[in-house]
């Protein structure tokens, strides 16, 4: 089968899937069924796509050209595949957790709920696949769009204004920001198209440069920068799926995935190692680091917690990304994966408690662990890849992420890296040792608490192993995220 | 005789004759298939016209065989193509809805007046363009006031008899204002028609008179485009007219009145003139920004959800103004790029409200709550119609923003750049307040299950997916305003 | 004090023109506002007809005799606007009287009060 073949699979899989959960809607299983085939199939699609992939030979598919000189267009690259086979892995299995989640909390719009999932899913493969600025501007768009819906789920008060700040910090930072910066970008390039190396002319002055990259990341209001992350806590006001697959999976690695791309492809690694601001916004990432972190050890609302666990981890990337150095990438790359996996078995173990035991604050969680020991031996797992320990996936990234900036001559961040993985400890392996360790109130306390709904079991065990086997099998991620640069 | 030769003038004549036909058969039906075939057939004969553009520069013809400049000349070019394709085109979609639209909301013995108003309204639009005689030009526009101001009285809403009165005053000043213009220069120059005038203005252009004709025809143009702060006629006229009366100006009248502008400033004075020595480039920089940011934020504190898109439409007037003042090709490219672009999407949703209408007698926003569950179809059209004013991309609205931002980067005019983004900014938020209370919101009231007429439904889904066509695939739009911004470019002073 | 009296029409046309403009807008009186409009439209109409004119020229009716004859395309220009005048005038008593039966009143005043009252009930 062509690479363009598997390019409008990739495309068409997800948004059959929508159409086939709107139809089935009556029949909740067979809807299910649906969305767990749709899920299958295009990991699948995803797979064969790396197995085929020659780095060197990119093959671009134009869709379609609205103006002259931009069009909308398919190439897929290293970096863009890593992302894709990450989203593509965790959706049917983030389908599978919501399965038992949503069941188990007797949830209302269920079919809403699964075919915005997919179309999501939709928009996450068309950013993956994105050949020029144009069809990332677009894509990316689109899924603030078909986050919406999901982030509103509850359809409560709050659940309106968090929409509100939701978009209004996306849109704002996309329209006045981003969209500017890529206008800018083709009045100076006279191109859109990605292209290794970068489009922008080295000799232009670097002050503009500069202002232009500042532009891209600030407008990149996914990457959750400060000060436009006000976002993502806001967001956990949705089921625990979404928070889970979009908002430690999808959306917020779009927002890097972007800053990382215009970097690479549009900058060019070396040019923005030149840059000022690109000094400047990394001691911002760095500020980001630290702050959401102290920020999080203050929270007891778990997801909370794990939000502002995010817009720290996120910043761990876009600090690599700034560095102007090869191994930053790299190292941002593999982190995508890395974080992705154990986030995303975090928002699980808190979706499980909510459930299971109807309890959303960590000082409620003393002796949880002798009720829902698989829970909270997951969210232990999970917890140490982020802290960045082995044996877990999170140390390789946590490992190139600090050769990066050792690399880049930059000490002070490397302090920063280093202090930040200690905060980590404080505030997220603090929680399964007080499950585990900790004595509850009074004996009652967890009584009738079991473990999670089976499918949401099976899915949290699915990525947690997948923690374990991304330290073991961490060599074709190296590989791959290498060819990036 | 060559039927295409007389096109240019059978395509004025057309609606001319079909409005007292309307009024003559009488019956509201038959009425509106005299409309709907006279409509058709504009829109065939505008695109004749444009297909007989491949060959020359410029379509000339001589009313009643006397030879310009002393006779009355009709003179069609890119840009005029342009308009007519809009203004057929508008008429047809328009009148497909009034079917069942105008039955709803205009009472019986009125219908087929209401379509008489209509044609006249059309053949007042379409003389208004081809005509190469700038007292034609004021004649045009007086007929097609005249009958607006009918139209308009027409609505349900009682207020809108004061809103047309309101617009009759402003938009007779407005008319006198150019007619006193048109005075100036012909005493100045001696000629009424509009090549003619190109030619003997530069000799007289460094003449008071010259530049009061000037400011004259400029204030009268601006206050029927509605440019800031001309436009306290409009929110009230669209928003207490007939569906299909908004629907039908807001795509029509004002891009009609700027394409006037356009004429003027461009082919009459030459660019030179108009937006080099007098400072008026720089007027409709500020006007136009002021106009922008006004008009969305008055319209984010609408309750009325027509008013809310009025004032939104004078914003858009803004953007187009804001482009025009740049007097640059990249500049005039986006202006006349969102003024066929503005006037399909501003179309589409005020189809949308229109069909909405259809089941409410109000357009209030609580009116709306829980459309999305109770008229799927037409909030999805209504949503695109936004996406497309926010300026998302793979919409009509994305592309006329995109230009308008280069145009302002070339110039370097960062701070209007930034502006007109924010511009898009306020736009999500009065689009989203309708979003929010359509899909988020239990319908208010339980209503009758009432079957929405198929002609409301896909006229609306016509004017939705030429939204999105135009937004994916700008090779007519953009070639032809291409084409129509390098023949205006040309001429001088 | 020649050119005073020479321009003696033109006078009369900015009299007339600021006469109808104020009227119309600081009458509240819906038909004074339309007495208003006409009498700005007359000023223009005054306007064109004296631009017609030419010094020492005849009627404009061919002749052997004469030579020099007024400019006639003004006249006809304003015979259009005359009857473009008339015609707006028509509709806005149409208007008028419309708006009379519905809201019982001719003043402007009035009219915004009722429509702010059914704007916001509460505040009535």
């Amino acid at each position: 089968m062509s690479i363009q073949a598997h390019y409008l699979l990739m495309l068409l899989i997800p948004l059959l899937t929508a159409a086939g959960v709107v139809s089935l809607r009556r029949y909740p299983n067979l809807r299910e069924a649906i969305t767990l085939l749709g899920g299958g199939l295009l990991f699948s699609v995803v797979a064969s796509l790396a197995a085929t992939f020659d780095p060197a030979q990119p093959v671009t598919m134009t869709l379609l050209q609205p103006m002259q000189g931009i069009s909308l267009a398919l190439r897929l690259e290293p970096l863009g595949l890593l992302f894709a086979l990450v989203a593509s892995f965790l959706w049917p299995v983030t389908s599978l957790y919501a399965i038992g989640y949503m069941r188990a909390h007797h949830e209302k719009n269920q079919t809403r709920f699964y075919t915005a999932f997919a179309v999501s899913i939709f928009a996450t493969m068309l950013i993956t696949l994105s050949a020029n600025l144009l069809t990332l501007f677009l894509a990316y768009e689109m899924l603030t769009l078909f986050t919406l819906p999901l982030v509103t789920h509850a359809g409560t008060k709050q659940a309106r204004r968090a929409g509100w700040v939701y978009l209004g910090i996306l849109m704002g930072t996309s329209i006045g920001f981003l969209l500017l910066a890529i206008v800018w970008t083709w009045a100076l390039a006279g191109t859109l198209e990605f292209t290794p190396g970068g489009i922008l002319n080295h000799e232009t002055d670097g002050a503009l440069l500069g202002a232009l990259l500042v532009l891209y990341v600030f407008g990149t209001g996914k990457a959750a920068l400060m000060p436009f992350h006000r976002w993502l806590p806001a967001a956990m006001v949705a089921p625990t799926p979404v928070s889970a697959l979009l908002h430690a999976v999808a959306v917020v690695k779009a927002g890097v995935f972007t800053i990382l791309k215009v970097v690479v492809y549009v900058f060019g690694v070396d040019l923005v190692g030149t840059l000022d601001s690109a000094y400047w916004l990394s001691l911002l990432a760095g500020f980001t680091i630290i702050s959401a972190s102290v920020v999080a050890m203050s929270l007891d609302n778990l997801k909370a917690r794990l939000a502002y666990s995010t817009i720290s981890q996120l910043s761990y990337i876009i600090l690599a990304a700034m560095l102007g150095v090869s191994s930053g990438i790299i190292a941002g790359s593999l982190h995508i994966a890395m974080h992705a996996f154990a986030k995303i078995t975090l928002f699980f173990c808190a979706g499980a408690i909510l459930v299971a035991a109807h309890k959303t604050r960590v000082s409620e969680l003393n002796g949880i662990g002798r009720s829902m020991p698989l829970t909270m031996t997951a969210f232990l797992i999970a917890a140490l890849s982020v802290v960045g320990l082995p044996p877990f996936g999170g140390s390789w990234s946590k490992w190139w992420l600090l050769q990066a900036t050792l690399d880049a001559h930059n000490s002070l961040l490397l302090l920063v890296l280093l202090v930040s993985s200690l905060l980590n400890l404080f505030y997220l392996v603090s929680i399964p040792l007080r499950a585990f360790f900790a004595a509850p109130a009074d004996e009652a306390y967890n009584q009738g608490v079991r473990e999670a709904p089976l499918p949401s079991l099976i899915a949290i065990i699915i990525t947690m192993t997948g923690c374990l086997l991304l330290f073991l099998l961490v060599e074709p991620l190296w590989n791959l995220a290498s060819g990036i640069v | 005789m060559d039927l295409s030769a007389q096109l240019p003038a059978l395509i004025v004549i057309a609606p001319l004759l079909a409005a007292p036909l309307c009024v003559l058969v009488g019956n509201p039906r038959l009425a509106w298939g005299v409309a709907l075939l006279t409509s058709v057939f504009c829109f065939a004969a505008a695109l004749g016209l444009l297909q007989m553009l491949q060959h020359v520069d410029v379509l000339s013809y001589s009313m009643g065989g006397w030879a310009p400049p002393l006779g009355i000349e009709l003179r069609i070019d890119a840009l005029g193509a342009l308009l007519l394709l809009l203004l057929g085109g508008s008429s047809v979609v328009v009148t497909l809805f009034a079917l069942r639209s105008v039955e709803h909301e205009v009472a019986l013995e009125r219908q087929a007046l209401f379509y008489t108003a209509l044609m006249l309204v059309l053949a007042g639009l379409i003389g208004i363009t081809v005509t190469g005689d700038i007292f034609n030009i004021f004649v045009f526009l007086e007929i097609s006031s005249l009958s607006t101001y009918a139209l308009i009285s027409l609505g349900r809403d009682r207020r809108a008899l004061f809103a047309s009165f309101r617009y009759l005053v402003m938009g007779t000043i407005g008319a006198t204002f150019i007619l006193i213009g048109i005075g100036f220069m012909y005493v100045m120059t001696g000629t009424l028609n509009l090549q003619d005038l190109a030619e003997r203005l530069p000799a007289v252009a460094d003449t008071r008179a010259i530049r009061a004709a000037f400011a004259f025809l400029t204030i009268g143009l601006g206050l029927k485009a509605a440019m800031f702060p001309l436009h306290i006629w409009l929110p009230n006229a669209y928003a207490y007219s007939p569906s299909v009366v908004s629907a039908f100006l807001a795509s029509t009248a004002t891009k009609v009145a700027i394409y006037v502008l356009v004429r003027v400033l461009l082919s009459l004075y030459g660019a030179h003139f108009s937006l080099g020595e007098l400072p008026f480039d720089k007027l409709l920089l500020v006007l136009g920004s002021v106009g922008i940011v006004a008009g969305s934020l008055v319209a984010i504190f609408q309750s009325n959800v027509k008013r809310m898109l009025a004032y939104s439409s004078i914003a858009q007037v803004g953007y187009i103004l804001l482009a025009i003042g740049l007097a640059s090709q990249p500049g005039f490219t986006a202006a006349l790029l969102h003024l066929f672009n503005h006037a399909i999407i501003k179309g589409s949703l005020f189809l949308a409200l229109g069909v909405v209408s259809f089941r409410f007698t109000g357009a209030k926003l609580a009116d709306m709550a829980g459309l999305g569950k109770t008229m799927p179809w037409t909030m999805a059209a209504f949503v695109v119609g936004g996406l497309s004013l926010i300026g998302v991309p793979a919409t009509a609205g994305f592309i006329s923003k995109w230009y308008l931002v280069i145009a302002l980067i070339d110039a370097s005019l960062w701070p209007l750049a930034i502006l007109v983004l924010f511009g898009s900014l306020l736009a999500v938020v009065y689009i989203g307040r309708v979003i929010e209370v359509a899909y988020y919101r239990q319908p208010a009231r339980d209503l009758p299950r009432k079957q929405i007429p198929i002609t409301m439904v896909g006229s609306l889904w016509l004017l939705t997916l030429g939204n999105v066509y135009f937004g994916l695939n700008t090779e007519f739009s953009l070639g032809l305003v291409s084409l129509a911004v390098s023949s205006l470019m040309g001429v001088g002073v | 004090m020649a050119d005073f009296f020479g321009q003696f029409n033109y006078w009369v046309v900015v009299l007339l023109m600021m006469a109808g403009l104020y009227i119309v807008i600081a009458s509240a009186n819906l038909v004074k506002k339309l007495i208003g409009l006409s009498v700005f439209q007359a000023s223009v109409f005054i306007l064109y007809i004296t631009f017609g004119k030419v010094s020492g020229g005849a009627p404009p009716i061919l002749s052997p005799e004469l030579e020099v004859y007024s400019n006639p395309l003004p006249h006809v220009l304003i015979l259009t606007a005359i009857v473009v005048g008339v015609a707006t005038t028509a509709v806005g008593l149409a208007l008028i009287v419309r708006i009379h039966e519905a809201y019982g009143s001719t003043d402007e005043d009035e009219i915004d009060q009722m429509d702010d009252a059914d704007d916001y009930p509460a505040r009535k």
